[in-house]
């Protein structure tokens, strides 16, 4: 009956340690789009993971591997249809989904070869990028979108209440979904609601193939 | 039972090889002598001399031994003057205490590949069936059979598992094919600036090489040990020609552009006018001091056959199925004669089997030489690559950060 210490958490990265939190110790885990290779690392030292990565950009790669981490260099988008089925317990994308163009095809690739996947990104619908369009006219920008419009790496902008009815059509279950506010405090909730939507400045959904959903389109496939 | 045969076969059918006496620094030992190595071509070699040297200490468990293994024009003096031209060690800025493959943590084996001519067996050698050199009665060698001589070194030290196996180019096939053999025996592998396969353009550069070395006169179809000159001019024409596509154009541009060579004007004459020609001709002729013609042919036709997916069905993804090795590819923006398409077609063929892979693009104009330069950034990934892979390896001196799990 000992109580171990509790593992330290990610410095200054409250979206990732909540991703963490979403995996099981010892779990194959595959992160899209991993950057400098922050949460993998993490996961790999403090979760025991079987862990890999893919990132688009060489110097994020260069340093993950630097760190000793199973980093690729690669595209979500292009490169994923070359995994096995099922090779991963877990498929992370995290704050990538905005800059993704086919959604939904990278998605369904996810879940074809995570049993679940962690989905995380900007939203749309945050009051303060409601505001700065409604009071200034203006796109906005925020800590999350810090981008000028023209130079931009994100094409795509869904607001949290958007992203559940994409998986609703895709046919996938949301198995948890945790907001994070402009203060950083996370809570988990069963659903997203108009105030979540409002005041949630990101969200991070866990996904898994919803088996019995009747849609007629196959979540899984064989390669 | 036929006693002895004029091909230099033994009663058993194996071929056995006398070496040439040298006084060459490092270890010797002699494999096959009960077992013939069963070769590719379907020849069984045995006995004979395989050279290698160490770099390290190994630690009583044997397991942080780092097999580096050279490539085409290398040899065993990986971190040491060459023997013969006094030059550093190939990879003097790679082994070595505090360096990427730190010889405080680590054991370097580096082993002379079969068919050179540096220690270990090869076509200079002698055929004690006749007395005299081999030359073209060498049997043609692959790098599966390189990998499976090494294999036996291997064993002979009482290593039961690599630590990780490493090497550019043709070291680089070497290492593929040892994590594709061998998956048992490696941990880790770390394939620089190489291919699953030698492409038509490589085996048209390996064409060019031969006929040079062929159509000099002094080659006598190989026979020329006991003549008074060696087919060296064939033999550096063929290093010139490769040494162009171990570079790039960029490299080439900065280092000579047009520049001339000890001169003020161009001398209308075929003189070396320029400072790339002045180059070229100096590689050659320092090249051919330290190499055998008949090793050029045997290891050029060695990477020639390389070709990982037709071992395995023709699906490269089948040479690495449920494999337990940890892979870090690494390439360079410059190389053409082994581009980033070929460790891209690899880590392809790791992720469809889900084996642990990194792959690393390295910016560099130094072309597919650049992993014998000086490239801070491939040497921060590499030094980076062996420290993670040591601390799951359960190797002393790993990440000093990482907590221990207590978990029983």
């Amino acid at each position: 009956m000992s109580t171990s210490p509790p593992p330290p958490q990610i410095p200054n990265r409250i979206d990732l340690q909540r991703v963490a939190d979403m995996i099981e110790p010892g779990s194959r885990v595959l992160d899209i789009g991993c950057g400098d290779g922050v949460l993998l690392d993490y996961l790999v030292h403090f979760k025991q993971v079987d862990g890999r990565g893919i990132e688009l950009s060489q110097e994020g790669v260069n340093r993950s591997v630097s760190l000793g981490l199973a980093v690729i260099q690669g595209d979500a988008e292009t490169d994923l249809h070359n995994y096995p089925s099922g090779a991963f317990d877990y498929v992370i994308l995290s704050q990538t989904l905005q800059s993704i163009y086919d959604v939904r095809g990278t998605l369904k690739e996810l879940l074809r070869i995570g049993r679940h996947a962690i989905v995380s990104f900007p939203n749309l619908g945050y009051w303060r990028v409601r505001l700065d369009l409604l009071v200034h006219g203006r796109s906005p920008m925020s800590k999350k979108l810090p981008y000028v419009w023209c130079d931009s790496p994100n094409i795509r902008f869904c607001s949290l209440t958007d992203f559940v009815t994409l998986a609703g059509e895709i046919g996938f279950a949301i198995d948890r979904i945790v907001s994070i506010d402009y203060a950083g405090r996370a809570t988990p909730r069963d659903k997203v609601g108009r105030w979540t939507n409002l005041l949630a400045e990101e969200a991070i959904y866990l996904l898994s193939p919803e088996a019995s959903h009747g849609s007629g389109e196959a979540t899984r496939q064989e390669p | 039972m036929s006693v002895v045969s004029n091909s230099g076969t033994t009663a058993t059918g194996s071929i056995a090889v006398e070496p040439v006496v040298t006084d060459l620094p490092g270890h010797t030992i002699v494999l096959g002598a009960t077992t013939p190595l069963e070769l590719v071509s379907g020849q069984r070699l045995g006995p004979f001399t395989v050279a290698y040297q160490t770099y390290g200490t190994l630690n009583a468990e044997r397991s942080n031994a780092v097999l580096v293994c050279h490539a085409l024009t290398g040899d065993q003096y990986a971190a040491e003057p060459h023997p013969i031209t006094g030059k550093p060690g190939w990879w003097n800025m790679v082994i070595g205490s505090g360096l990427p493959i730190d010889t405080d943590r680590f054991c370097v084996i580096s082993i002379n590949v079969l068919g050179g001519c540096m220690g270990t067996a090869g076509p200079r050698d002698i055929n004690p069936r006749t007395g005299k050199n081999f030359g073209l009665d060498f049997p043609i060698i692959t790098i599966t059979d390189m990998v499976a001589a090494q294999k036996l070194v291997i064993d002979h030290l009482g290593i039961d598992k690599l630590f990780c196996v490493t090497g550019g180019s043709m070291g680089a096939m070497q290492a593929l094919e040892w994590a594709a053999r061998y998956p048992e025996r490696v941990f880790c592998a770390i394939p620089i600036a190489g291919a699953a396969r030698h492409s038509a353009q490589n085996i048209a550069f390996g064409e060019v090489g031969r006929q040079a070395i062929m159509a000099d006169p002094n080659w006598h179809g190989g026979n020329y040990y006991d003549q008074d000159d060696t087919p060296h001019r064939g033999l550096s024409v063929a290093r010139m020609a490769a040494h162009i596509t171990y570079l790039s154009e960029s490299a080439l541009h900065r280092k000579f552009g047009r520049e001339l060579q000890d001169r003020k004007d161009i001398s209308y004459g075929f003189d070396a006018d320029f400072q790339i020609e002045s180059y070229l001709r100096y590689q050659g002729s320092t090249f051919v001091e330290r190499f055998d013609a008949n090793s050029y042919l045997y290891i050029t036709r060695a990477m020639d056959y390389f070709d990982l997916a037709a071992e395995h069905d023709g699906v490269l993804g089948h040479a690495f199925k449920d494999t337990k090795v940890r892979f870090c590819l690494i390439s360079f923006t410059s190389d053409w004669l082994f581009p980033t398409t070929e460790s891209r077609q690899l880590i392809h063929a790791l992720n469809a089997v889900a084996a642990s892979g990194s792959f690393v693009e390295i910016e560099t104009d130094a072309g597919h030489d650049a992993f014998l330069l000086d490239e801070p950034e491939f040497f921060r990934i590499l030094s980076g690559f062996l420290s993670g892979a040591a601390e799951l390896h359960g190797l002393n001196g790993g990440r000093q950060d990482a907590e221990e799990t207590t978990a029983p």
